[in-house]
Formats: structure tokens, sequence, C-alpha cells
């Protein structure tokens, strides 16, 4: 394995204002390889957006060191004099490192077309190689009939795009999504996913994706960490953590996500849940992967008896891979429950028993 | 027409056009001493609104030395009333231009005058720019200077021709009092001419061609700003 494209390691940042100290970043070290599309979910004021600030030194580290394409940018441990980059280096370096918003902070004096040009002021190229590259970028992401236009012209989802062509302009390795789909409505979020995914699918684009949405992530990201209050709470491939989530937090963003938490309260509150006879059981089963190729619901009758009353179901494909959770009444024979359990269990689906008793 | 003219503003008349005492000669000193303290003045109070805001807190090379100079040179010329000025600075003014009376001389106490005063609008012009473009800018490698003109003068470009149009007007406003020093000009006239001699037409006269000025400054300073705004 190569090194990483990005690498953040043990980074703190601390605001003192007006002599209140404010630990916004808390010891946090992350890696993301090469082509990633890297999601780094949490609420408003976890530390997300301060800790991706950090890549770029848009926001320098108090301490901690900050490693892109295996050259420390920025290093600084405790009572020791920062190391970074010059001025001009950092320059540099932040053209190859390109960045988009949530309210997409384009020059609203200037046009779509010079809104990409103005990345390109300091690129060495002729006046007529520029133009001819935000023609391109224009195109990339559909808005070549837009070129005169201002900002104030156009569309949420069209003024992230021209973001999207300005961070592209001086051809990045890595991009910075910082909850650039937060300001837009559900379709045109999935459009600016759909285009991040194509970026990172064709040109091999590294996509740091900040938000709140763990829709979002689920949509594109192939890892993700899950941040509260300035620390990482865990990270790991997309799929592991929406089958397999340990924080609380974790499973409160997956279940919203998943709009589980609503069926489950919606079901619960139901007469059928609130007068569930003695004896059957009201479950949620969990299954991702090959699992999901068995007649589980069929097995169930066939070796134990078992009779499921399917009230709710849900199948998402994260990474190519299913994951199914299913809401359910379990009624038979008491003696044949434990059984059943274990053949699930055997099957990597997992059990959650949310009302009924038993074995 | 003229009769009755002569008759209702006889002295307005008697002072003639060209001369030492004419209309002409009043207008063109009002308009000189506003035109060059404009340039003087607001070049300077340009260069410290942009210094104000690129040294602040918030601003892209925070510097609390250097913010702090800047902001009490600023506060403290702001606070001395015009008139006072224009006697207190009088040595340096000799020492600027050779002479301390005249309208030379009125361009550096103009110019002072009304530098702070620009320098706070524009800060306030500029710091109304989104902090997030100038975010946006950094982080796409952009200079300095660049982002000074490339981002903050070109955004606030309507709000800067906005308070320009404001600071013009009450250039205006103190080249009335450049008089005191024999600079000239309309408000000499009002003044001098008009109300020390109970020749109240004059000072009417004079007031309406100041009333034209401000008019025409602030209409099109209104039609700039709007031309210039995409928000």
């Amino acid at each position: 394995m190569t090194a990483p494209i990005i690498s953040l390691k043990n980074i703190d940042v601390t605001f003192t204002p007006k002599g209140k100290t404010i630990h916004a970043v808390q010891d946090v070290s992350i890696d993301v390889e090469k082509g990633d599309i890297y999601g780094i979910v949490g609420y408003s004021g976890a530390g997300k957006s301060t800790l991706v600030r950090t890549v770029n030194l848009l926001q320098e580290p108090t301490t901690g060191s900050v490693t892109i394409n295996g050259e420390t940018i920025f290093k600084k441990e405790a009572r020791t004099a920062a190391q970074k980059i010059t001025g001009h280096e950092l320059k540099e370096k932040r053209r190859k490192i390109g960045m988009i918003f949530q309210h997409f902070n384009l020059l609203n004096e200037r046009t779509v077309e010079d809104n990409v040009l103005f990345a390109l002021e300091n690129s060495k190229e002729k006046e007529a190689v520029k133009k001819e590259k935000v023609a391109k970028l224009l195109e990339l992401v559909d808005l070549s009939d837009r070129a005169k236009q201002y900002p104030s012209q156009l569309s949420g989802g069209q003024k992230q795009r021209v973001a999207i062509a300005r961070a592209l302009a001086n051809d990045p390795e890595i991009l910075i999504s910082d909850e650039a789909t937060s300001a837009l409505d559900p379709k045109t979020t999935r459009q600016i996913l759909a285009l991040l995914k194509k970026l990172n699918d064709e040109y091999n684009l590294t996509v740091l994706l900040i938000t709140h949405e763990m829709d979002a992530v689920k949509e594109i990201a192939d890892k993700v960490a899950v941040m509260q209050n300035g620390r990482v709470l865990e990270k790991g491939s997309t799929l592991d953590i929406f089958t397999n989530p340990q924080a609380e937090l974790t499973k409160e963003f997956i279940a919203t996500a998943t709009n589980q938490d609503q069926a489950i309260a919606t079901i619960t509150a139901s007469d059928t849940i609130k007068n569930l006879p003695e004896g059957q059981v009201f479950a949620q089963l969990t299954y991702s992967g090959n699992s999901t190729n068995e007649p589980l619901i069929t097995s169930l009758y066939q070796h134990f008896g078992i009779v499921a009353n399917i009230l709710y179901g849900n199948v998402e494909v994260l990474q190519g891979t299913e994951v199914g959770s299913l809401l359910v009444i379990l009624s038979g024979e008491q003696d044949n429950f434990e059984d059943a359990l274990d053949f699930l269990a055997a099957r990597s689906v997992s059990v959650n028993i949310l009302k009924g008793e038993q074995a | 027409m003229s009769t009755w003219f002569s008759q209702t503003f006889p002295n307005v008349v008697y002072q003639g056009w060209g001369g030492d005492t004419g209309w002409g000669t009043a207008i063109f000193q009002t308009l000189f001493m506003t035109f060059w303290s404009a340039v003087f003045g607001g070049l300077l109070g340009l260069i410290f609104g942009i210094g104000l805001v690129v040294t602040g807190p918030r601003g892209i090379t925070p510097n609390k030395t250097i913010f702090w100079i800047l902001d009490k040179i600023v506060s403290v010329f702001r606070a001395v009333p015009f008139i006072i000025l224009l006697a207190f600075i009088a040595p340096f003014t000799k020492a600027l231009v050779g002479t301390q009376i005249g309208i030379n001389a009125a361009l550096v106490p103009l110019s002072l005058g009304v530098f702070p005063f620009y320098a706070r609008q524009i800060q306030v012009a500029l710091s109304e720019v989104d902090s997030g473009i100038v975010e946006a800018a950094q982080a796409v490698g952009a200079s300095f200077s660049q982002i000074v003109f490339g981002v903050y003068i070109k955004e606030g470009r309507s709000e800067i021709i906005r308070v320009s149009t404001v600071t013009l007007i009450s250039l205006i406003g103190l080249t009335a009092m450049a008089g005191a020093i024999g600079a000239g000009g309309l408000g000499n006239m009002a003044v001098a001419y008009g109300y020390n001699r109970f020749a109240n037409d004059t000072t009417l006269v004079a007031t309406i061609l100041v009333l034209i000025m401000v008019l025409i400054v602030q209409v099109t300073g209104d039609w700039l700003a709007k031309k210039y705004n995409h928000k």
C-alpha cells in the first residue's frame, strides 16, 4: 500500500476567544488513501470543518502534523516552534487541493467563467489555454450555457457546480467538500453527490466529504469517520460502520439515514405492537452481503415452525453490498425460538428484540 | 428676465463671474479643492481602510500592532474638529506646500480631515465582503494582492462607491470651511460676501450651487453603485 494522500496526525485545534479555551479538535488522526471518498460525519460544532481546514492550512493546528502526498506541510509539538512550508509553497499546495463550501462562496461580481478563471490567475498558461480550460470545466459540470451569467442568476445547485469547476481548475488531487450539499434540496444534493462520485471514478480524485447527513455518506463514501466534541468516535469502511456501528451517535446517525428510527417509532406506537399477544416477539433483523440471498423467512418456518409477519423492510446498497433490515413479529413454539436465533446468528443476521420476551 | 434677476439678486450680479471674487472663480475653487483632496485623502483613506481590514482580527494577515497603530491614527484625526485641524496643522502645511494660506494650502488639512472618515467607511464596506469568499480565494492559492484587489475591492465595489459618494458629499461640506484660510470657494462666497455683508441673495445662490453639486454627486454615485452590484 502506498502512503496515504492525506495524513493528519494527532491534530489538536484550540481557540481562546476572550481567555476562554475551546478545544475544537482533540487528538484526531486520519489517513486518507488516494482515490478514497472519505466521509466525516457529525453534528454542527463537532469540529469537522475545523479539522478539514487543517488539510490546506486555512486553519493551523495548535499541535499535530499534516502530511499531503508524503510531504509534511505542517508540524508542531507542544512547546516547540511550528515547522511549516513557506507561504509561497503553501499557495502552490493549496492549488492542488480543491475546496467547495456550504454557501458556495462564489465571487458575486464576476461571471461564471470569470469565477473559474480566478482560480487560474496564477497559472503560467497563455490566456487562450486558460479560456479553453474554463470552457472544458464548465462543460464537465454542465454549465456551458451559463458562462456569461452572474452567480445571482443561478440556482443553488448550479452555483455549487460553478464552485466545483473552480475547485477543479488547477487539476487538484484532493477535493474537500465542506457541507457542500447542506444548503441544497434532496434532488440537487443527489446530483452534486453523483458528480463528486463521477469525478472520483473518472479522475481518481480523492474526496473529503464533510457532512451532517449520513445519507450523503451512504450514497458515495467508501470510508467514514464519526466526530463528536472534536474527537473521532469511530472510523472505518462505510459498510462496517453501517452494519456494525459501535458508538451511540453512529447508531443514531444511521437510524436517521435509513429512516429506521421513524419506522420503528411508528410501528411501536401502533395498536398491533401495543397489544402484542403473549408469546410473540417484535424484532428487528439486520443482515448484509450473502445472507440477503437466503430465503430467511421461509427457512424460519420450515425448520422451526416460526412465522414471521413482516411489518417493514428496507434494503440499502453500500459499496455494492446489500444491507437489509426487517421489522417483524415472530410467533411460534416457545422451545424453537432459541434454536431459531442461533440459526440466524450463524448466518450473520443480527436480531434486536424490540418488544416481547422469549427464551 | 435679466432685469428681474439683477433687481432681485443685486449682490449676486455685483460679484461678477471672473476675478478674485467672481462666481466662476468660487465654483472652480470648490471643485479644485474637492477633486484634489478627494484624490489625496481618498488614497490615504483607502490605504488605511484596507490596512485595517487585512490586519484586523478577522483579516487575512492579522497583526495586532499595525492594526492598533492604524486604528489610533484614524480615531485621533477623526476626533479633531475640522476648523481646529485647519489651524492646528498650519506649520505642517507650510513645511509641505510652502505656505499656510490659499487654495493649495487648504488641500493639506482637507485631505487629512477627510481620510480618517473615508478609512472607517472603507473598513466597514470591506468588512461586509463575505469572509467565505475570501476563504475560497485563499483555498485556490490566491496571493495577497489578488485577495485585496480581486476579492475585497472587486466584491466590495458597489459598497465602496456608495461610501465614496457619502465621503465626497461631506468633503464638499469641508471645503466650505477652507475659506477660513483664504482658499476661497462657494462656502467663502456665502459667508464672506453674503452673510458678512448682509447680502442674503449671495448666500442663497451660493447655497443653491453647493446643493446642485451635492445632488450631481449623489445621483451619479447611486447610479454607479447600482450598476456595479450583481449580488
